[in-house]
C-alpha cells in the first residue's frame, strides 16, 4: 500500500561520502507535511552527511532527493532557501562577528524572503525574546542556548516549509535541551512546520518525533512511528542506554 | 619642531598612498583567505592604464578612473574565475598562483614597455599647498583624502548593504553563509573584481606622483603586507590605520635614524607585531582563524 500523498521530502538510496571513505550508504526515508521525523544514531553515524547531502553541501554519488516533487540532487545549496529548505547546522555557524540582528537579516538573503524581512525579523524577536535582548550584540558571545535559538531564528527568516536540525541539543544544558525540544516541537504544532532533525540525543528526539529512523554506520537500520520504537527492547538497549 | 612636523607630514601624506593600496589587499585577504601577491601589479596595471587614458585618449589622469576602474574590476574577476576557483582546494596553491601572476605581469609589461619609465602629469600636479608651514603636494593630499573616502565608502558598504552582508558572511563562514542563500563563488569573484578595482584606484592616483616602471609594483606590495598585518588582517579601518602607522614609521626611521633603515625598523615592527598580537591592532581576535574551518 503506498501513501496517496507525495512525501515532501524523499530520499532516495543515496551514498555520499567525502573522498575516498562512504559516510553513507543506500539511505531513504522520506518527511510529509506537518510531521517530525527524527534521525537518531550515535556519533559518527553519517547523521550529518545526510543532511549536508540533502541541502547540496555534499554531493550525492548515487540516489535522488526529492523535495516537493522536484528533483534537487543536484541543486546548488544556496538556491536551497528560496525552494523553502532551511539548515540549522551543528551548533549553529552564527556569524560570529555580526550582531544577532545582521544574523537575522542573513537568514533573509534568498531575494524571494527580502520582500517583509523587517517584519519577518520582528516576528522571530517576539518569538524569541532574548535575541530582540541581544540584538545588537556579536553573535559570537551569545551562550549555547541563546545561539541555537538564534540558529534556528536565523532559519525561520526564508520562511521556510522544511526546516532540518543538526544536533540542535548537543552541548546543551539539560534544561537548555528541554527548552529547545520545546520549540522545536512548538514550530510543527503552532506553526505547521514540517521537520526533520538528527539526534544523538535518542530518548528526547524520539519522544518529540512523529517518526523515526535509526542510523547506524552509515545505514539506516530501522524506520517507524516514534513511539513505537522508543518501546524497542533493541533500540532501548541498544541507543536508550537503558 | 619643524623638523617634526614636516616629518609627521611625510608619514601622514605617505601613510595615505599605503593604505590606498592595502585596502583591496586586505579585502581580499579577509573574504578569500587569500594573500594575493599580485595585488602590487594591479596598482601598475592601474597607473599604466591611467597612462595609456592620458596618452591616447588625451585625458586628465584622474578623469581616467571612469576606464581604469571598470577595466581592473573585470581584470580581477576573470583572475579569480580562471586562476584561483579551480585551486580553491588547495589554499596554499592559490598563494603560488598570485606569485606566479605577479612575475607574469611585471615581465610582459616590461617586454611591452621595453623597460623605458613613463610618466604622466596632471594639471594639479604642479599645485603645492601650505599647510601649517609644511609645502604639500596637491597630488598627495587627493590620494589621501581619496584613501579615506574609499574606507568609508567601502566600510559603509560592507556595512549596510545585502551585498555588504553576503561578503562579510562569506568571511566568517562561507558554508553557514551557503545556506543563507548566498551563493559563494560569485561573491568570491566579485570580492576579488572590488579589490583589483581598488588597487586600480590606487594605480590611477599614484600615477601622477610616481613615475612608471614595471617592477613598481613590488616596492607597493611590501609595506602593504606591513600594512595589513599591522592593521589586522581582513578589518578594512585596520588597513587604513595601519598604513598611517607603516608611513609614520618609515617617516621617523628614515629622518632619525638612518634612510636606509627604515624598511629593516618597518618589518621589524611587523614581525613583533606578528608575535604579540597576530589579529593586528584592529583585527578581530580569532579573525585569522575563523574562515579557515572549513575548507
Amino acid at each position: 500500500m503506498t501513501n496517496p500523498v507525495p512525501a515532501l521530502l524523499s530520499v532516495e538510496n543515496v551514498t555520499a561520502g567525502y573522498g575516498d571513505a562512504t559516510v553513507l550508504f543506500d539511505a531513504a526515508f522520506e518527511v510529509h507535511t506537518g510531521e517530525i521525523v527524527a534521525i537518531v544514531g550515535a556519533n559518527g553515524a553519517g547523521k550529518t552527511t545526510l543532511l549536508s547531502t540533502i541541502v547540496g553541501l555534499v554531493a550525492a554519488r548515487a540516489g535522488r532527493i526529492m523535495f516537493r516533487g522536484r528533483d534537487i540532487t543536484k541543486r546548488p545549496a544556496h538556491l536551497l532557501p528560496s525552494d523553502g529548505l532551511a539548515l540549522v547546522p551543528e551548533g549553529g555557524r552564527l556569524f560570529p562577528f555580526m550582531t544577532v540582528e545582521e544574523n537575522l537579516t542573513l537568514g533573509a538573503y534568498s531575494p524571494a524572503s527580502r520582500q517583509g524581512l523587517v517584519a519577518r525579523r520582528d516576528e522571530m524577536m517576539q518569538m524569541f525574546p532574548i535575541l530582540h535582548e541581544r540584538r545588537q550584540q556579536p553573535a559570537g558571545t551569545l551562550s549555547g542556548g541563546e545561539r541555537q535559538m538564534c540558529a534556528i531564528a536565523r532559519a525561520l527568516m526564508c520562511r521556510p516549509t522544511l526546516l532540518m536540525l543538526d544536533e540542535p541539543s548537543v552541548g546543551l544544558s539539560p534544561l537548555m535541551v528541554e527548552r529547545v525540544f520545546e520549540i522545536i516541537e512548538g514550530l510543527a504544532r503552532r506553526e505547521g512546520l514540517t521537520i526533520v532533525m538528527v539526534e544523538q540525543n535518542v530518548t528526547e528526539a524520539l519522544e518529540v518525533a512523529d517518526r523515526g529512523y535509526i542510523l547506524d554506520h552509515g545505514h539506516i537500520v530501522r524506520g517507524g512511528d516514534a513511539a513505537m520504537l522508543r518501546r524497542d527492547r533493541d533500540i532501548q538497549e541498544t541507543y536508550m542506554g537503558l | 619642531m619643524a623638523d617634526l612636523i614636516n616629518v609627521i607630514a611625510v608619514g601622514i601624506l605617505l601613510g595615505g598612498i599605503y593604505a590606498l593600496v592595502s585596502v583591496g589587499l586586505n579585502l581580499i585577504f579577509g573574504v578569500i583567505r587569500i594573500v594575493n601577491f599580485a595585488q602590487g601589479e594591479f596598482v601598475m596595471l592601474g597607473m599604466y592604464g591611467t597612462y595609456a587614458g592620458y596618452t591616447y585618449l588625451h585625458l586628465d589622469p584622474y578623469l581616467t578612473l571612469i576606464v581604469v576602474l571598470p577595466c581592473l574590476f573585470v581584470v580581477g574577476a576573470v583572475v579569480q574565475r580562471l586562476i584561483l576557483a579551480p585551486l580553491r582546494t588547495e589554499p596554499a596553491m592559490q598563494i603560488f598562483a598570485t606569485f606566479g601572476l605577479l612575475m607574469l605581469l611585471e615581465n610582459v609589461v616590461l617586454a611591452a614597455t621595453g623597460g623605458a619609465a613613463y610618466s604622466v602629469t596632471s594639471r594639479v600636479a604642479q599645485i603645492s599647498v601650505d599647510l601649517a608651514g609644511v609645502q604639500v603636494g596637491l597630488v598627495r593630499l587627493i590620494a589621501l583624502a581619496a584613501a579615506t573616502l574609499v574606507t568609508v565608502a567601502l566600510g559603509v558598504f560592507l556595512r549596510y548593504s545585502m551585498l555588504g552582508r553576503a561578503i562579510r558572511a562569506v568571511a566568517q563562514d562561507r558554508s553557514a553563509a551557503r545556506l543563507m542563500g548566498v551563493n559563494v563563488d560569485r561573491i568570491y569573484m566579485l570580492t576579488f573584481g572590488i579589490g583589483t578595482m581598488l588597487a586600480g584606484f590606487a594605480g590611477c592616483l599614484l600615477a601622477p606622483i610616481y613615475s612608471l616602471s614595471p617592477q613598481i609594483g613590488t616596492s607597493f606590495i611590501l609595506p602593504a603586507f606591513a600594512v595589513v598585518v599591522l592593521g589586522g588582517l581582513g578589518s578594512v579601518p585596520g588597513a587604513y590605520v595601519g598604513g598611517f602607522i607603516v608611513g609614520l614609521t618609515e617617516a621617523f626611521a628614515g629622518y632619525y635614524l638612518d634612510p636606509a633603515l627604515k624598511h629593516a625598523v618597518l618589518f621589524g615592527v611587523f614581525i613583533a607585531v606578528l608575535i604579540i598580537r597576530p589579529s593586528g591592532l584592529f583585527g578581530q581576535i580569532g579573525a585569522e582563524e575563523v574562515g579557515l574551518r572549513e575548507s
